[in-house]
């Protein structure tokens, strides 16, 4: 590690005295790495647009994972961060187990929506630039700088087709906890409650519905739960498993990956909600 | 603007077995992503005789008006109720009327013949072509699905549980891979002479 801290450690090192650690400060460039290839044509972000598919073209060739609900909530007692777990084809669902939660590193969290390669590849390359930071400044990164790195990356590859629609979450130096949305078209929002993707409509209208600060940690977690499981009911495009997380002082805990199916059931029979849905004929 | 075939969803399945016959649907009706309704059947009966019909849910509706009038018709010329042959052609001159402008409908006719005691069904396309099948029809937005599940699952002269049993599992293991159909469905063992009609409980995401 030595070895790493004399490559990636500037001269400022040495001062251990910087406390303050401003969002503004961070200049993150490129490593030598980083560079993709092009095809050689005159423009490679129109042809990606033509061949990829979005809400313009919705019969191109390569389709890309789309649909998705994804919710986090700041509370009194830090961050609860909920997903679904499908990935649709247009109406063919390709999986019903992806993880749209990725742990960046045992304090930060990024969800998933968009296209799932672009927000799988960003949020590990930020964990990295994190990791950087960390050797660099002998501390934790805050959510403000790390989500800043992102939000500076994806903004200069605006209009090459990069899909992503995330939050970034989770507590930084000091053990604040942060929260912000950050997606392709440059976004980076601040805020105590976000809803992402194709179901966001329905899980705000629950969450909205239960959101108070003073939530404790069971009910915070019930929230959460329960707003993504509405969701999947009403939103064709999410569905599968419920994964929950709890961010607190000291990093993530993980609070399950459960079927929704025997979730809505007991909701439905023992607490008696979804009356919607029949269970006997006429 | 989206297409007619699936902007509501839904699906639907017919299986012949020995002196029985099936037909299933899924209970969704939705607007493009989003779930309208979870009770929204796709299948009819006008007197033994079972139509499923899936495609745009203001042509289903439509359609099922519209074959109640001529089937009420047809009882009172003939002094009988129609048998699935007679109401498969019935369908298919129906939907070739409207040639050059069609219902956005893929209808399946499901029955036992009630002078031969046969089974008999069969599907269309929305302007009319009868596909008739001694094994099974598929329809709707999950039709791929069922086309590749009832494949292998299907197998001829099959009793009236053990058709029960591999129509439902075909239905439900083809919903769970179609976003647009699902939310609950309904299953009908037709024999010559008994109809049971059951509701299975499904996955509601």
């Amino acid at each position: 590690m030595d070895a790493l801290v004399s490559k990636y450690g500037g001269s400022d090192l040495d001062d251990l005295n910087i406390l303050e650690e401003d969002e503004d400060e961070v200049t993150s460039s490129l490593p030598q790495s980083v560079s993709f290839i092009l095809p050689p044509i005159d423009s490679p972000a129109k042809f990606l647009r033509a061949m990829t598919d979005d809400h313009t073209n919705p019969s191109a060739p390569i389709k890309l994972k789309h649909g998705t609900t994804t919710l986090a909530f700041k509370y009194q007692g830090g961050v609860i961060v909920c997903t679904d777990s499908r990935a649709t084809q247009g109406s063919w669902i390709a999986s019903q187990t992806v993880k749209k939660v990725i742990e960046i590193n045992p304090y930060l969290l990024g969800t998933m929506a968009g296209g799932a390669a672009d927000c799988q590849y960003w949020l590990t390359y930020l964990g990295m630039e994190c990791r950087l930071h960390q050797l660099r400044h002998k501390r934790l990164i805050s959510v403000a700088a790390a989500s800043k790195i992102l939000a500076n990356l994806v903004y200069s590859y605006k209009g090459m087709g990069l899909s992503m629609g995330t939050m970034l979450t989770g507590v930084g130096h000091g053990g604040v906890f942060g929260l912000y949305y950050v997606d392709s078209d440059g976004n980076r929002v601040e805020g105590n409650l976000f809803c992402v993707g194709s179901g966001q409509t329905f899980a705000y209208g629950v969450l909205d519905r239960g959101y108070k600060w003073d939530l404790t940690d069971e009910e915070a977690l019930e929230l959460g739960r329960r707003s993504i499981l509405a969701a999947t009911h009403r939103d064709a495009y999410s569905g599968g498993y419920l994964n929950l997380y709890h961010i607190q002082k000291d990093g993530w805990v993980h609070h399950g990956f459960d079927d929704t199916n025997p979730v809505f059931w007991k909701q439905k029979l023992e607490k008696g909600e979804f009356q919607n849905v029949s269970t006997s004929l006429d | 603007m989206s297409n007619p075939f699936t902007l509501n969803g839904g699906a639907c399945l017919a299986m012949a077995g020995k002196d029985c016959v099936a037909i299933a649907c899924d209970l969704r009706l939705g607007q493009q992503a989003l779930t309208l309704s979870n009770n929204f059947p796709k299948i009819f009966n006008y007197g033994d005789v079972f139509l499923g019909l899936t495609g745009l849910a203001t042509d289903v509706q439509t359609m099922h008006s519209l074959f109640r009038y001529k089937v009420n018709l047809y009882r009172l010329r003939e002094e009988r109720e129609i048998e699935p042959e007679t109401m498969a052609n019935l369908v298919s001159s129906s939907l070739y009327e409207r040639r050059f402008g069609p219902y956005f409908v893929s209808p399946v006719v499901a029955g036992i013949n009630q002078r031969t005691g046969k089974p008999f069904i069969c599907g269309f396309d929305s302007i009319g072509c009868i596909d008739f099948a001694k094994d099974f029809i598929v329809s709707g937005t999950a039709s791929d699905q069922l086309f590749g599940v009832a494949e292998g699952l299907w197998e001829p002269d099959l009793e009236p549980e053990d058709l029960f049993e591999t129509v439902s599992q075909t239905l439900l293991n083809s919903l769970d891979r179609d976003a647009l159909a699902g939310w609950g469905a309904h299953v009908y063992i037709i024999t010559k002479d008994k109809v049971t009609k059951r509701l299975l409980r499904t996955r509601q995401d």
